[in-house]
């Protein structure tokens, strides 16, 4: 019983961590139609920027603000500068995004080197406590919580605010926002950010999970991928749903059928999109 | 107050305003007719920028805008009424209307607010937190025009708003679009309905195959059955 309960609450973390990701990949496509390939580099860029704050700084909040910051601002240079470029084009989208895995990962290469490092978890969340008859670590009770904070943000901004009308606005019709004198590109700019900014968070989070290495951004930019098509581009709750989904299907898998860990993702998602293309809570 | 001169507009590789001019006077109502895929609703979206014309030029009150992105020319004072409505689907009527006024740049006051545009509209203000797209078409047709109206414009541009609307309903429309005309509104009205354009029209233009076949007073071109039944199968 304990094995699965530790195990459930390990899928949820994972899936929780996967959410920050997917939130912002399912937001941008929703509004700009661009499936961002990078998401998962920003993701280790925040986790390596947060490794260098940390190091001066020795302070975990500073570093998950800092890195998380900067990662937000390099979002706009490349909304402004690049991905402006090719709206409506999704060939040279998916190349440019793709294009960026490589420049990005190769820089934390140069600057972090290639040996797998761990983010120092905070002092005050390094313990562990004893909930209901088994031992969970306190850093994911704090991965959980942020993951919920921030979907109950995002939804309450989705939902309840007059910018959150104008985005579900134009996740309805891009075009008529603009005949209706709303400034879409600004907006996609500062949406893009959030998207990275959230990928950065994320990363830290991460960083002190499962650690930094070469290749880790692609790796869970594929679950996050995996998450916004069976949940549904461009949905929220679709987006929630399916990474803790995810991130139980992902961690039973492992600790199950360690040989097939990749199968049980994947066949679920073949599974998902046979019933329901546009994933479980997606629109056509 | 606009004066589209001589514009060409392109789809991909598709030609399909081949060189269209015509002028809305301030306070006027001026009507463009013509069967389905002849160019009336290219000719809105290249006024309002999502199709910028290749060639020409389109002023408003003086100011070219044909290079400018659509949010600015909404901004400049033109509304859109589109054609199929386009009321947003994940919005509530209350929504639809805020979200008009929201892009509004803030300090510039308007005519009307979601709560005030009530009173020209009391059937959406009753519905005022249902989805937009529940409405009926008749509703959801006011419902384009009063967030159209949001966006404070001086000029309207109704793409085919009687579409799809019963009889009684199209009388409705009629009359409220008689009442902006007198409020002072300048309205480009895109039409299929003869009767109801050549009723509210000061001026009409046909359309056929991308450019302007005919321009006349409404009352020409009642009794031009040539015109009629070559360019509009009547």
């Amino acid at each position: 019983m304990a094995y699965w309960l530790t195990q459930t609450f390990n899928g949820l973390t994972f899936g929780m961590l996967l959410f920050l990701l997917a939130a912002g990949l399912s937001l941008i496509f929703g509004l700009m139609r661009i499936v961002n390939l990078a998401h998962g580099s920003f993701y280790l860029l925040g986790a390596y920027l947060a490794l260098t704050v940390s190091q001066l700084t020795g302070s975990f909040l500073l570093a998950v603000l800092g890195a998380a910051a900067v990662v937000a601002c390099l979002g706009i240079v490349i909304e402004r500068l690049f991905l402006r470029r090719v709206q409506n084009q999704e060939l040279p989208q998916v190349l440019l995004t793709f294009g960026f895995i490589f420049v990005l990962e190769d820089i934390a290469l140069w600057l972090w080197g290639a040996i797998p490092t761990l983010l120092e978890k905070p002092v005050l969340f390094a313990g562990s406590l004893q909930i209901g008859g088994i031992v969970v670590p306190s850093y994911r009770i704090l991965i959980v919580v942020v993951g919920l904070l921030i979907a109950a943000a995002l939804w309450a901004l989705q939902s309840r605010t007059r910018i959150g009308a104008i985005i579900r606005a134009s996740v309805d019709d891009e075009e008529m926002a603009r005949g209706l004198g709303i400034n879409t590109p600004r907006m996609f700019t500062w949406m893009f950010a959030l998207g990275c900014f959230l990928a950065a968070l994320g990363g830290v989070m991460g960083g002190a999970l499962v650690g930094m290495y070469p290749g880790a951004g692609f790796e869970i930019l594929v679950l996050a991928l995996v998450v916004v098509i069976v949940g549904g581009l461009g949905s929220l709750r679709g987006a929630f749903i399916g990474s803790l989904l995810v991130g139980l299907l992902d961690n039973f898998g492992k600790a199950l059928f360690p040989e097939l860990s990749l199968f049980t993702i994947f066949a679920p998602m073949a599974i998902v999109l046979a019933v329901k293309p546009t994933g479980l809570f997606g629109r056509a | 107050m606009l004066e589209v001169e001589d514009i060409h507009t392109y789809y991909g590789d598709s030609y399909v305003i081949q060189g269209v001019s015509l002028r809305v006077p301030e306070h006027a109502v001026v009507a463009v007719l013509g069967r389905n895929g002849v160019g009336k609703t290219t000719l809105v979206r290249s006024i309002i920028g999502f199709t910028p014309p290749r060639r020409g030029s389109i002023r408003f009150k003086g100011v070219e805008i044909s290079r400018q992105p659509a949010y600015k020319i909404v901004r400049a004072g033109i509304g859109l009424v589109p054609q199929g409505r386009r009321i947003f689907r994940s919005l509530t009527v209350r929504e639809n209307l805020e979200v008009a006024s929201l892009a509004r740049p803030p300090g510039r006051a308007s005519r009307w607010t979601p709560d005030s545009i009530g009173k020209l509209f009391p059937r959406l203000r009753e519905r005022a937190s249902h989805a937009g797209v529940k409405l009926s078409g008749g509703e959801q047709q006011m419902l384009a025009i009063a967030r159209a109206l949001l966006s404070n414009p001086e000029l309207l541009l109704l793409d085919e708003p009687t579409e799809g609307l019963a009889p009684l309903l199209v009388r409705e429309l009629h009359a409220l679009i008689r009442t902006l005309k007198d409020e002072g509104f300048s309205i480009l009205l895109i039409e299929q309905n003869l009767p109801f354009a050549l009723t509210l029209a000061d001026h009409v233009h046909v359309m056929s195959k991308g450019r302007i076949v005919y321009d006349a007073p409404p009352a020409d071109l009642m009794h031009n059955e040539a015109v009629k039944s070559r360019y509009l199968g009547i």
